[in-house]
Protein backbone atom coordinates (compact mmCIF):
# COMPACT_ATOMS: atom_id res chain seq x y z
CA UNK A 1 0.00 0.00 0.00
CA UNK A 2 1.42 3.35 -0.95
CA UNK A 3 -0.37 5.38 1.69
CA UNK A 4 0.17 5.17 5.37
CA UNK A 5 -3.53 4.73 6.10
CA UNK A 6 -3.82 1.04 7.02
CA UNK A 7 -5.24 2.11 10.36
CA UNK A 8 -8.19 3.79 8.64
CA UNK A 9 -8.80 1.95 5.41
CA UNK A 10 -8.57 -1.62 6.54
CA UNK A 11 -9.44 -4.27 3.99
CA UNK A 12 -12.81 -4.88 5.69
CA UNK A 13 -13.71 -1.23 5.29
CA UNK A 14 -12.69 -1.00 1.68
CA UNK A 15 -14.64 -4.17 1.00
CA UNK A 16 -17.85 -3.03 2.75
CA UNK A 17 -17.44 0.46 1.33
CA UNK A 18 -17.27 -0.92 -2.18
CA UNK A 19 -19.77 -3.76 -1.95
CA UNK A 20 -22.20 -3.02 0.88
CA UNK A 21 -24.49 -5.96 1.63
CA UNK A 22 -27.37 -4.09 3.16
CA UNK A 23 -27.69 -1.17 0.79
CA UNK A 24 -30.99 -0.50 -0.90
CA UNK A 25 -34.52 0.61 -0.19
CA UNK A 26 -36.78 -2.20 1.00
CA UNK A 27 -40.31 -2.44 -0.42
CA UNK A 28 -41.75 -1.83 3.04
CA UNK A 29 -40.47 -0.70 6.40
CA UNK A 30 -41.78 0.11 9.87
CA UNK A 31 -39.52 3.04 10.66
CA UNK A 32 -37.14 5.26 8.78
CA UNK A 33 -34.92 8.25 9.37
CA UNK A 34 -32.59 10.36 7.34
CA UNK A 35 -29.21 11.65 8.47
CA UNK A 36 -27.28 14.52 6.96
CA UNK A 37 -23.77 15.70 7.42
CA UNK A 38 -24.11 19.39 6.62
CA UNK A 39 -20.34 19.77 6.42
CA UNK A 40 -20.01 17.65 3.34
CA UNK A 41 -23.49 16.95 1.98
CA UNK A 42 -23.33 13.25 2.79
CA UNK A 43 -26.62 11.58 3.55
CA UNK A 44 -27.89 8.27 4.80
CA UNK A 45 -31.41 6.90 5.09
CA UNK A 46 -32.15 3.94 7.33
CA UNK A 47 -35.18 1.66 6.96
CA UNK A 48 -36.14 -0.67 9.79
CA UNK A 49 -38.62 -3.46 10.05
CA UNK A 50 -39.54 -4.86 13.44
CA UNK A 51 -40.30 -8.41 14.50
CA UNK A 52 -43.55 -8.97 16.44
CA UNK A 53 -41.59 -8.95 19.70
CA UNK A 54 -40.15 -5.53 18.95
CA UNK A 55 -36.69 -6.61 17.88
CA UNK A 56 -35.05 -5.18 14.77
CA UNK A 57 -35.86 -7.82 12.19
CA UNK A 58 -34.12 -6.19 9.29
CA UNK A 59 -32.40 -2.96 8.39
CA UNK A 60 -31.40 -1.48 5.09
CA UNK A 61 -29.81 1.79 4.15
CA UNK A 62 -29.54 4.10 1.21
CA UNK A 63 -26.46 6.26 1.45
CA UNK A 64 -24.40 8.64 -0.49
CA UNK A 65 -21.06 9.13 1.10
CA UNK A 66 -17.48 8.11 1.49
CA UNK A 67 -16.05 4.64 1.99
CA UNK A 68 -16.02 5.11 5.75
CA UNK A 69 -19.68 6.07 6.05
CA UNK A 70 -20.90 3.31 3.74
CA UNK A 71 -18.80 0.67 5.46
CA UNK A 72 -19.93 1.91 8.85
CA UNK A 73 -23.60 1.71 7.82
CA UNK A 74 -23.11 -1.80 6.46
CA UNK A 75 -21.28 -3.07 9.53
CA UNK A 76 -23.85 -1.40 11.75
CA UNK A 77 -26.69 -3.33 10.13
CA UNK A 78 -24.79 -6.57 10.69
CA UNK A 79 -24.36 -5.58 14.31
CA UNK A 80 -27.93 -4.60 15.16
CA UNK A 81 -30.03 -7.02 13.13
CA UNK A 82 -31.96 -9.21 15.54
CA UNK A 83 -31.40 -6.93 18.52
CA UNK A 84 -33.94 -5.28 20.77
CA UNK A 85 -33.83 -1.48 20.35
CA UNK A 86 -32.32 -0.98 23.81
CA UNK A 87 -29.47 -3.32 22.98
CA UNK A 88 -28.85 -1.43 19.75
CA UNK A 89 -28.71 1.80 21.77
CA UNK A 90 -26.15 0.26 24.08
CA UNK A 91 -23.93 -0.73 21.17
CA UNK A 92 -24.28 2.75 19.75
CA UNK A 93 -22.89 4.30 22.88
CA UNK A 94 -19.96 1.87 22.90
CA UNK A 95 -19.39 2.56 19.21
CA UNK A 96 -19.34 6.29 19.80
CA UNK A 97 -16.77 5.85 22.55
CA UNK A 98 -14.64 3.73 20.27
CA UNK A 99 -14.81 6.21 17.40
CA UNK A 100 -13.76 8.98 19.76
CA UNK A 101 -11.03 7.22 21.69
CA UNK A 102 -9.89 4.45 19.39
CA UNK A 103 -10.27 1.90 22.18
CA UNK A 104 -12.34 -1.16 21.43
CA UNK A 105 -13.11 -3.24 24.54
CA UNK A 106 -11.49 -6.67 24.34
CA UNK A 107 -13.71 -9.70 24.55
CA UNK A 108 -16.82 -7.74 23.57
CA UNK A 109 -18.36 -10.01 20.97
CA UNK A 110 -20.82 -7.35 19.82
CA UNK A 111 -18.11 -4.79 19.24
CA UNK A 112 -15.54 -7.06 17.68
CA UNK A 113 -16.92 -6.80 14.11
CA UNK A 114 -16.93 -3.02 14.45
CA UNK A 115 -13.32 -2.83 15.58
CA UNK A 116 -12.00 -2.01 12.07
CA UNK A 117 -13.64 1.40 12.45
CA UNK A 118 -11.67 2.25 15.58
CA UNK A 119 -9.04 3.86 13.35
CA UNK A 120 -11.25 6.89 12.63
CA UNK A 121 -10.41 8.34 16.02
CA UNK A 122 -7.05 9.45 14.57
CA UNK A 123 -8.87 11.45 11.86
CA UNK A 124 -11.06 13.95 13.70
CA UNK A 125 -12.67 15.22 10.51
CA UNK A 126 -13.75 11.69 9.64
CA UNK A 127 -15.29 10.57 12.93
CA UNK A 128 -18.65 11.92 11.80
CA UNK A 129 -18.51 9.81 8.67
CA UNK A 130 -18.49 6.72 10.87
CA UNK A 131 -21.09 7.90 13.39
CA UNK A 132 -23.67 9.40 11.02
CA UNK A 133 -25.33 6.02 10.21
CA UNK A 134 -25.59 5.32 13.94
CA UNK A 135 -27.15 8.67 14.74
CA UNK A 136 -29.61 8.00 11.95
CA UNK A 137 -30.41 4.56 13.32
CA UNK A 138 -31.09 6.10 16.71
CA UNK A 139 -33.46 8.60 15.10
CA UNK A 140 -35.27 5.75 13.34
CA UNK A 141 -35.59 3.88 16.64
CA UNK A 142 -37.06 7.00 18.22
CA UNK A 143 -39.77 6.89 15.61
CA UNK A 144 -38.12 8.56 12.66
CA UNK A 145 -37.18 11.98 11.52
CA UNK A 146 -33.91 13.70 10.92
CA UNK A 147 -30.48 13.25 12.35
CA UNK A 148 -27.39 15.25 11.71
CA UNK A 149 -23.78 14.58 12.46
CA UNK A 150 -23.49 17.94 14.20
CA UNK B 1 7.46 17.96 -17.45
CA UNK B 2 7.67 21.66 -17.89
CA UNK B 3 5.08 23.73 -19.66
CA UNK B 4 6.20 26.97 -18.20
CA UNK B 5 6.84 30.18 -19.91
CA UNK B 6 9.17 32.24 -17.78
CA UNK B 7 7.27 34.65 -15.57
CA UNK B 8 8.44 37.55 -13.52
CA UNK B 9 7.60 35.92 -10.24
CA UNK B 10 10.29 34.37 -8.09
CA UNK B 11 8.38 31.64 -6.27
CA UNK B 12 11.40 30.46 -4.30
CA UNK B 13 11.82 33.92 -2.84
CA UNK B 14 8.14 34.35 -2.20
CA UNK B 15 8.03 31.05 -0.33
CA UNK B 16 10.63 32.40 2.08
CA UNK B 17 8.16 35.13 3.02
CA UNK B 18 5.67 32.56 4.32
CA UNK B 19 6.95 31.03 7.56
CA UNK B 20 4.35 28.26 7.59
CA UNK B 21 5.63 26.75 4.36
CA UNK B 22 8.62 25.30 6.18
CA UNK B 23 6.33 23.18 8.33
CA UNK B 24 6.08 19.46 7.85
CA UNK B 25 2.80 17.54 8.06
CA UNK B 26 2.93 13.93 9.18
CA UNK B 27 6.65 14.05 8.55
CA UNK B 28 6.27 15.33 5.00
CA UNK B 29 6.74 18.81 3.58
CA UNK B 30 3.49 20.75 3.57
CA UNK B 31 1.94 20.98 0.11
CA UNK B 32 -0.76 23.54 0.69
CA UNK B 33 -3.29 23.48 -2.11
CA UNK B 34 -6.20 24.96 -0.16
CA UNK B 35 -5.53 28.67 -0.48
CA UNK B 36 -8.97 29.37 -1.95
CA UNK B 37 -10.42 28.48 1.44
CA UNK B 38 -7.93 30.71 3.22
CA UNK B 39 -4.46 31.78 2.17
CA UNK B 40 -1.30 31.58 4.26
CA UNK B 41 0.19 34.76 5.70
CA UNK B 42 3.46 36.40 4.72
CA UNK B 43 5.89 37.60 7.36
CA UNK B 44 5.00 41.20 6.47
CA UNK B 45 1.41 40.69 7.63
CA UNK B 46 2.42 38.86 10.78
CA UNK B 47 4.97 41.55 11.63
CA UNK B 48 2.58 44.42 10.99
CA UNK B 49 0.09 43.01 13.46
CA UNK B 50 2.66 42.09 16.09
CA UNK B 51 4.42 45.44 15.78
CA UNK B 52 1.15 47.27 16.21
CA UNK B 53 0.41 45.34 19.39
CA UNK B 54 3.91 45.85 20.71
CA UNK B 55 4.43 49.49 19.88
CA UNK B 56 1.34 51.30 18.76
CA UNK B 57 -2.06 50.22 19.91
CA UNK B 58 -5.18 51.86 21.27
CA UNK B 59 -8.80 52.15 20.24
CA UNK B 60 -9.40 54.09 17.06
CA UNK B 61 -11.50 57.16 16.24
CA UNK B 62 -11.98 57.91 19.94
CA UNK B 63 -8.92 58.85 21.88
CA UNK B 64 -7.42 62.28 21.92
CA UNK B 65 -4.11 60.78 22.92
CA UNK B 66 -1.04 59.94 20.92
CA UNK B 67 -1.51 56.17 20.85
CA UNK B 68 -5.07 56.41 19.60
CA UNK B 69 -4.13 58.92 16.94
CA UNK B 70 -1.27 56.76 15.63
CA UNK B 71 -3.43 53.63 15.66
CA UNK B 72 -6.23 55.44 13.86
CA UNK B 73 -3.75 56.59 11.21
CA UNK B 74 -2.44 53.08 10.68
CA UNK B 75 -5.91 51.58 10.53
CA UNK B 76 -7.30 54.28 8.26
CA UNK B 77 -4.29 53.98 5.96
CA UNK B 78 -5.66 50.58 5.00
CA UNK B 79 -8.79 52.29 3.71
CA UNK B 80 -6.56 54.16 1.31
CA UNK B 81 -4.79 50.92 0.41
CA UNK B 82 -8.09 49.24 -0.40
CA UNK B 83 -9.29 52.25 -2.38
CA UNK B 84 -6.10 52.06 -4.43
CA UNK B 85 -6.35 48.27 -4.80
CA UNK B 86 -9.86 48.49 -6.21
CA UNK B 87 -9.36 51.85 -7.91
CA UNK B 88 -12.27 53.30 -5.98
CA UNK B 89 -13.06 56.93 -6.70
CA UNK B 90 -13.35 57.84 -3.06
CA UNK B 91 -11.94 56.34 0.15
CA UNK B 92 -15.29 56.90 1.83
CA UNK B 93 -16.67 54.18 -0.41
CA UNK B 94 -14.66 51.55 1.47
CA UNK B 95 -16.62 49.95 4.30
CA UNK B 96 -14.77 47.60 6.61
CA UNK B 97 -16.65 44.47 7.59
CA UNK B 98 -15.65 41.08 8.96
CA UNK B 99 -15.59 39.15 5.70
CA UNK B 100 -17.37 38.75 2.37
CA UNK B 101 -20.31 37.13 4.07
CA UNK B 102 -20.88 40.20 6.20
CA UNK B 103 -20.40 42.50 3.21
CA UNK B 104 -23.13 40.69 1.28
CA UNK B 105 -25.41 40.59 4.31
CA UNK B 106 -24.88 44.31 4.75
CA UNK B 107 -26.11 44.91 1.22
CA UNK B 108 -29.01 42.47 1.65
CA UNK B 109 -30.00 44.23 4.83
CA UNK B 110 -29.42 47.90 4.10
CA UNK B 111 -29.96 47.99 0.35
CA UNK B 112 -32.33 45.03 0.19
CA UNK B 113 -34.60 46.17 2.99
CA UNK B 114 -33.96 49.89 2.70
CA UNK B 115 -34.05 50.51 -1.04
CA UNK B 116 -35.48 47.48 -2.89
CA UNK B 117 -39.25 47.17 -2.85
CA UNK B 118 -41.50 44.11 -2.57
CA UNK B 119 -42.24 42.93 -6.08
CA UNK B 120 -38.70 43.60 -7.23
CA UNK B 121 -36.24 40.75 -7.73
CA UNK B 122 -32.63 39.88 -6.98
CA UNK B 123 -30.82 37.87 -9.64
CA UNK B 124 -27.96 35.55 -8.68
CA UNK B 125 -26.25 32.82 -10.68
CA UNK B 126 -26.15 29.04 -10.40
CA UNK B 127 -22.53 29.13 -9.24
CA UNK B 128 -22.76 31.15 -6.07
CA UNK B 129 -21.22 30.48 -2.70
CA UNK B 130 -23.84 30.00 0.03
CA UNK B 131 -22.94 33.45 1.31
CA UNK B 132 -24.35 34.92 -1.90
CA UNK B 133 -27.49 32.79 -1.79
CA UNK B 134 -28.76 32.63 1.76
CA UNK B 135 -28.91 36.40 2.49
CA UNK B 136 -31.13 36.83 -0.58
CA UNK B 137 -33.33 33.93 0.43
CA UNK B 138 -33.80 35.56 3.81
CA UNK B 139 -34.65 38.83 2.08
CA UNK B 140 -37.13 37.04 -0.17
CA UNK B 141 -38.87 35.32 2.71
CA UNK B 142 -39.03 38.45 4.80
CA UNK B 143 -39.81 41.10 2.21
CA UNK B 144 -41.40 39.37 -0.75
CA UNK B 145 -38.48 40.19 -2.98
CA UNK B 146 -38.22 37.52 -5.65
CA UNK B 147 -35.01 35.52 -6.00
CA UNK B 148 -34.02 34.51 -9.51
CA UNK B 149 -31.17 32.23 -10.52
CA UNK B 150 -29.37 32.59 -13.84
CA UNK B 151 -28.33 29.20 -15.22
CA UNK B 152 -24.82 28.21 -16.22
CA UNK B 153 -23.65 26.04 -19.09
CA UNK B 154 -22.09 22.60 -18.75
CA UNK B 155 -18.71 24.27 -19.18
CA UNK B 156 -19.45 26.28 -16.06
CA UNK B 157 -19.98 29.65 -17.70
CA UNK B 158 -22.85 32.02 -17.17
CA UNK B 159 -25.56 31.48 -19.79
CA UNK B 160 -25.62 35.06 -21.05
CA UNK B 161 -28.78 34.71 -23.14
CA UNK B 162 -30.71 33.28 -20.21
CA UNK B 163 -29.21 35.92 -17.95
CA UNK B 164 -30.45 38.73 -20.15
CA UNK B 165 -33.87 37.13 -20.45
CA UNK B 166 -34.21 37.05 -16.67
CA UNK B 167 -33.71 40.82 -16.64
CA UNK B 168 -36.16 41.50 -19.44
CA UNK B 169 -39.23 42.33 -17.35
CA UNK B 170 -37.37 45.11 -15.58
CA UNK B 171 -38.19 43.77 -12.11
CA UNK B 172 -34.65 42.91 -11.15
CA UNK B 173 -33.33 45.62 -8.87
CA UNK B 174 -30.03 43.95 -8.07
CA UNK B 175 -27.79 41.40 -9.73
CA UNK B 176 -25.58 39.68 -7.14
CA UNK B 177 -23.03 37.46 -8.79
CA UNK B 178 -19.63 35.98 -8.24
CA UNK B 179 -16.67 37.53 -10.01
CA UNK B 180 -14.85 34.19 -9.85
CA UNK B 181 -16.33 30.84 -8.83
CA UNK B 182 -14.65 29.20 -5.85
CA UNK B 183 -15.54 25.79 -7.30
CA UNK B 184 -15.26 26.04 -11.07
CA UNK B 185 -12.61 28.73 -11.25
CA UNK B 186 -14.77 30.57 -13.77
CA UNK B 187 -14.27 34.31 -14.09
CA UNK B 188 -17.61 35.83 -14.98
CA UNK B 189 -17.66 38.51 -17.69
CA UNK B 190 -18.24 41.18 -15.08
CA UNK B 191 -18.08 44.26 -17.31
CA UNK B 192 -20.65 42.79 -19.70
CA UNK B 193 -22.85 41.67 -16.85
CA UNK B 194 -22.83 45.22 -15.53
CA UNK B 195 -23.64 46.68 -18.94
CA UNK B 196 -26.60 44.38 -19.44
CA UNK B 197 -27.85 44.78 -15.88
CA UNK B 198 -27.63 48.56 -16.00
CA UNK B 199 -29.44 48.60 -19.34
CA UNK B 200 -32.30 46.89 -17.51
CA UNK B 201 -32.19 49.18 -14.52
CA UNK B 202 -30.49 46.78 -12.10
CA UNK B 203 -27.53 47.49 -9.84
CA UNK B 204 -24.71 44.95 -9.64
CA UNK B 205 -22.96 43.43 -6.64
CA UNK B 206 -19.85 41.41 -7.45
CA UNK B 207 -18.62 38.81 -4.97
CA UNK B 208 -14.89 39.27 -5.43
CA UNK B 209 -13.80 36.87 -2.68
CA UNK B 210 -11.79 34.77 -5.12
CA UNK B 211 -11.31 37.19 -8.00
CA UNK B 212 -9.37 39.86 -6.16
CA UNK B 213 -6.74 37.35 -5.14
CA UNK B 214 -5.67 36.52 -8.65
CA UNK B 215 -6.18 39.57 -10.82
CA UNK B 216 -6.27 43.32 -10.64
CA UNK B 217 -9.77 44.60 -9.96
CA UNK B 218 -10.85 48.05 -11.08
CA UNK B 219 -14.35 48.80 -9.86
CA UNK B 220 -14.61 51.91 -12.00
CA UNK B 221 -13.64 50.06 -15.15
CA UNK B 222 -16.00 47.21 -14.29
CA UNK B 223 -18.74 49.73 -13.68
CA UNK B 224 -20.28 47.71 -10.86
CA UNK B 225 -22.12 49.18 -7.88
CA UNK B 226 -20.99 46.95 -5.00
CA UNK B 227 -17.86 44.85 -4.64
CA UNK B 228 -17.20 42.48 -1.74
CA UNK B 229 -14.06 40.66 -0.69
CA UNK B 230 -12.54 39.01 2.33
CA UNK B 231 -9.07 39.71 3.74
CA UNK B 232 -8.00 36.21 4.70
CA UNK B 233 -7.98 34.92 1.14
CA UNK B 234 -5.78 37.83 0.06
CA UNK B 235 -2.94 36.79 2.39
CA UNK B 236 -4.36 39.01 5.12
CA UNK B 237 -5.77 38.11 8.52
CA UNK B 238 -9.21 36.73 9.27
CA UNK B 239 -11.85 39.03 10.68
CA UNK B 240 -11.48 41.83 8.14
CA UNK B 241 -13.28 42.19 4.85
CA UNK B 242 -14.39 44.95 2.54
CA UNK B 243 -17.55 46.23 0.99
CA UNK B 244 -16.97 48.81 -1.69
CA UNK B 245 -20.07 50.65 -2.90
CA UNK B 246 -20.77 53.80 -4.84
CA UNK B 247 -21.00 56.70 -2.47
CA UNK B 248 -24.50 57.74 -3.48
CA UNK B 249 -25.73 54.21 -2.80
CA UNK B 250 -24.12 54.11 0.62
CA UNK B 251 -25.64 57.47 1.40
CA UNK B 252 -29.10 56.29 0.42
CA UNK B 253 -28.87 53.13 2.49
CA UNK B 254 -29.92 52.91 6.14
CA UNK B 255 -27.30 51.69 8.64
CA UNK B 256 -26.68 47.98 9.11
CA UNK B 257 -25.99 47.84 12.84
CA UNK B 258 -26.41 50.47 15.50
CA UNK B 259 -23.91 51.39 18.17
CA UNK B 260 -20.81 53.40 18.82
CA UNK B 261 -18.78 54.95 16.01
CA UNK B 262 -21.67 54.96 13.54
CA UNK B 263 -23.52 57.95 14.96
CA UNK B 264 -23.28 61.66 14.66
CA UNK B 265 -25.36 62.35 17.76
CA UNK B 266 -27.51 60.33 20.09
CA UNK B 267 -30.39 61.33 22.30
CA UNK B 268 -33.17 59.15 23.63
CA UNK B 269 -35.54 60.67 21.10
CA UNK B 270 -33.37 60.34 18.07
CA UNK B 271 -29.94 59.58 16.75
CA UNK B 272 -28.31 60.79 13.59
CA UNK B 273 -25.85 58.82 11.58
CA UNK B 274 -22.21 59.42 10.94
CA UNK B 275 -21.10 60.09 7.38
CA UNK B 276 -20.21 57.17 5.15
CA UNK B 277 -18.41 54.85 5.53
CA UNK B 278 -18.60 55.11 9.34
CA UNK B 279 -22.39 54.89 9.27
CA UNK B 280 -21.85 51.20 8.47
CA UNK B 281 -19.07 50.54 10.94
CA UNK B 282 -20.69 50.20 14.35
CA UNK B 283 -18.52 49.33 17.30
CA UNK B 284 -14.78 48.92 17.73
CA UNK B 285 -13.53 47.57 14.43
CA UNK B 286 -10.99 44.83 13.74
CA UNK B 287 -8.12 47.24 14.28
CA UNK B 288 -5.18 44.86 14.12
CA UNK B 289 -6.74 42.91 11.30
CA UNK B 290 -7.26 46.13 9.38
CA UNK B 291 -3.60 46.96 9.84
CA UNK B 292 -2.72 43.42 8.73
CA UNK B 293 -4.85 43.75 5.62
CA UNK B 294 -2.97 46.91 4.70
CA UNK B 295 0.30 45.00 4.91
CA UNK B 296 -1.15 42.22 2.76
CA UNK B 297 -2.19 44.68 0.09
CA UNK B 298 1.27 46.25 0.06
CA UNK B 299 2.76 42.79 -0.23
CA UNK B 300 0.56 41.81 -3.17
CA UNK B 301 1.12 45.13 -4.90
CA UNK B 302 4.88 44.79 -4.58
CA UNK B 303 4.72 41.47 -6.43
CA UNK B 304 2.27 42.91 -8.90
CA UNK B 305 -0.92 41.50 -10.33
CA UNK B 306 0.60 40.95 -13.77
CA UNK B 307 3.14 38.53 -12.36
CA UNK B 308 0.58 36.94 -10.04
CA UNK B 309 -1.94 36.39 -12.83
CA UNK B 310 0.70 34.96 -15.18
CA UNK B 311 2.05 32.63 -12.51
CA UNK B 312 -1.37 31.32 -11.56
CA UNK B 313 -2.47 30.98 -15.15
CA UNK B 314 0.56 28.81 -15.87
CA UNK B 315 -0.06 26.73 -12.74
CA UNK B 316 -3.70 26.23 -13.63
CA UNK B 317 -2.89 25.14 -17.17
CA UNK B 318 -0.27 22.77 -15.83
CA UNK B 319 -2.72 21.33 -13.29
CA UNK B 320 -5.44 20.82 -15.88
CA UNK B 321 -2.97 19.07 -18.16
CA UNK B 322 -1.63 16.78 -15.45
CA UNK B 323 -4.97 16.01 -13.78
CA UNK B 324 -6.98 15.42 -16.92
CA UNK B 325 -4.43 12.79 -17.93
CA UNK B 326 -5.45 10.68 -14.92
CA UNK B 327 -7.82 7.85 -15.73
CA UNK B 328 -11.19 8.25 -14.05
CA UNK B 329 -10.56 11.84 -13.01
CA UNK B 330 -13.11 14.42 -14.11
CA UNK B 331 -12.52 18.13 -13.81
CA UNK B 332 -15.60 20.16 -13.00
CA UNK B 333 -15.89 23.26 -15.17
CA UNK B 334 -14.09 24.17 -18.35
CA UNK B 335 -14.57 27.89 -18.59
CA UNK B 336 -12.51 29.78 -21.13
CA UNK B 337 -11.64 32.43 -18.61
CA UNK B 338 -10.64 30.87 -15.32
CA UNK B 339 -8.53 31.38 -12.23
CA UNK B 340 -6.45 29.14 -10.02
CA UNK B 341 -8.86 26.57 -8.62
CA UNK B 342 -9.44 23.11 -10.03
CA UNK B 343 -12.27 20.92 -8.71
CA UNK B 344 -12.43 17.27 -9.63
CA UNK B 345 -14.00 13.94 -8.91
CA UNK B 346 -12.33 10.57 -9.08
CA UNK B 347 -14.26 7.49 -10.16
CA UNK B 348 -14.81 5.00 -7.31
CA UNK B 349 -13.44 7.35 -4.70
CA UNK B 350 -15.42 9.80 -2.64
CA UNK B 351 -13.88 13.26 -2.33
CA UNK B 352 -13.38 12.78 1.41
CA UNK B 353 -11.47 9.59 0.93
CA UNK B 354 -9.36 11.33 -1.70
CA UNK B 355 -8.62 14.21 0.67
CA UNK B 356 -7.73 11.91 3.54
CA UNK B 357 -5.28 9.94 1.41
CA UNK B 358 -3.72 13.11 0.02
CA UNK B 359 -3.41 14.46 3.54
CA UNK B 360 -1.35 11.40 4.42
CA UNK B 361 1.10 12.57 1.77
CA UNK B 362 1.20 16.06 3.27
CA UNK B 363 -1.08 17.50 0.59
CA UNK B 364 -3.88 19.79 1.77
CA UNK B 365 -6.88 20.01 -0.55
CA UNK B 366 -10.47 20.82 0.22
CA UNK B 367 -13.19 18.23 -0.21
CA UNK B 368 -16.92 18.63 0.06
CA UNK B 369 -19.54 20.88 -1.44
CA UNK B 370 -17.42 24.03 -1.01
CA UNK B 371 -20.38 25.97 0.37
CA UNK B 372 -22.03 25.64 -3.03
CA UNK B 373 -24.56 22.84 -2.70
CA UNK B 374 -26.88 24.05 -5.46
CA UNK B 375 -23.91 24.16 -7.82
CA UNK B 376 -22.99 20.58 -6.93
CA UNK B 377 -26.56 19.53 -7.68
CA UNK B 378 -26.42 21.38 -10.99
CA UNK B 379 -23.70 18.94 -11.99
CA UNK B 380 -25.45 15.96 -10.40
CA UNK B 381 -22.80 15.41 -7.74
CA UNK B 382 -22.51 15.90 -4.01
CA UNK B 383 -18.92 16.83 -3.56
CA UNK B 384 -15.59 17.34 -5.23
CA UNK B 385 -12.00 17.62 -4.19
CA UNK B 386 -10.48 20.99 -4.97
CA UNK B 387 -6.90 22.08 -5.43
CA UNK B 388 -6.33 25.81 -5.38
CA UNK B 389 -3.24 27.82 -6.13
CA UNK B 390 -1.55 30.86 -4.72
CA UNK B 391 1.54 32.97 -5.28
CA UNK B 392 3.62 30.44 -3.32
CA UNK B 393 2.41 27.37 -5.24
CA UNK B 394 5.02 25.61 -7.39
CA UNK B 395 4.61 23.40 -10.46
CA UNK B 396 6.44 20.68 -8.54
CA UNK B 397 3.63 20.69 -5.97
CA UNK B 398 1.11 20.12 -8.72
CA UNK B 399 3.19 17.23 -10.06
CA UNK B 400 3.29 15.84 -6.54
CA UNK B 401 -0.50 16.08 -6.37
CA UNK B 402 -0.94 14.39 -9.73
CA UNK B 403 1.38 11.53 -8.79
CA UNK B 404 -0.43 11.07 -5.49
CA UNK B 405 -3.80 11.03 -7.26
CA UNK B 406 -2.66 8.19 -9.47
CA UNK B 407 -1.90 6.22 -6.33
CA UNK B 408 -5.27 7.19 -4.79
CA UNK B 409 -6.98 5.86 -7.85
CA UNK B 410 -5.10 2.58 -7.59
CA UNK B 411 -5.94 2.38 -3.92
CA UNK B 412 -9.67 2.50 -4.57
CA UNK B 413 -9.58 0.60 -7.86
C1 LIG C 1 -16.83 33.01 -3.87
C2 LIG C 1 -16.88 33.16 -2.38
N1 LIG C 1 -17.77 33.98 -1.82
C3 LIG C 1 -17.83 34.16 -0.50
C4 LIG C 1 -16.98 33.51 0.36
C5 LIG C 1 -17.13 33.75 1.83
O1 LIG C 1 -16.00 34.31 2.39
P1 LIG C 1 -15.97 34.53 3.97
O2 LIG C 1 -16.21 33.17 4.56
O3 LIG C 1 -14.62 35.04 4.28
O4 LIG C 1 -17.06 35.46 4.30
C6 LIG C 1 -16.03 32.64 -0.18
C7 LIG C 1 -15.09 31.89 0.67
O5 LIG C 1 -15.36 31.06 1.48
C8 LIG C 1 -15.97 32.47 -1.58
O6 LIG C 1 -15.09 31.64 -2.12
Amino acid sequence: MSFDVCDLYQEVILEHGRYPRHAGRPPRHDATARGDNPMCGDRVEIFLSYAPDGRIADARFDARGCAISIASADLMVDAVAGLAPDDARRIFSRFEDMARTGACPDGDAMMEPLRPLAGVHAYPSRVKCATLPWHTLMAALEGGGQATSE
Amino acid sequence: MNHFAPVALDVARIRQDFPILTQTVRGKPLVFLDSAASAQKPRAVIDAMVTAMETQYANVHRGLHWMSERTTEAYEATRDDVARLLNAADRAEIVFVRNSTEAINLVAYSYGRGVLKPGQAVLISAMEHHSNIVPWQMLRDERGIELRVAPITDAGELDMAAFELLLADGKVGLVAITHMSNVLGTYTPAARIVQIAHAHGAKVLLDGSQAVVHRRVDVQALGCDFYAFTGHKLYGPTGIGVLWARRELLEAMPPFMGGGDMISSVSYERSTWAAVPHKFEAGTPAILEGIGLGAAIHYVEAIGYDAIAAHEQALTEHAILRLSAIDGLTILGHAQDRGGVVSFTLANAHAHDVATLLDRSGIAVRAGHHCAEPLMHRFGIESTARASFAIYTTPAEIDFLADALVRVREFFA
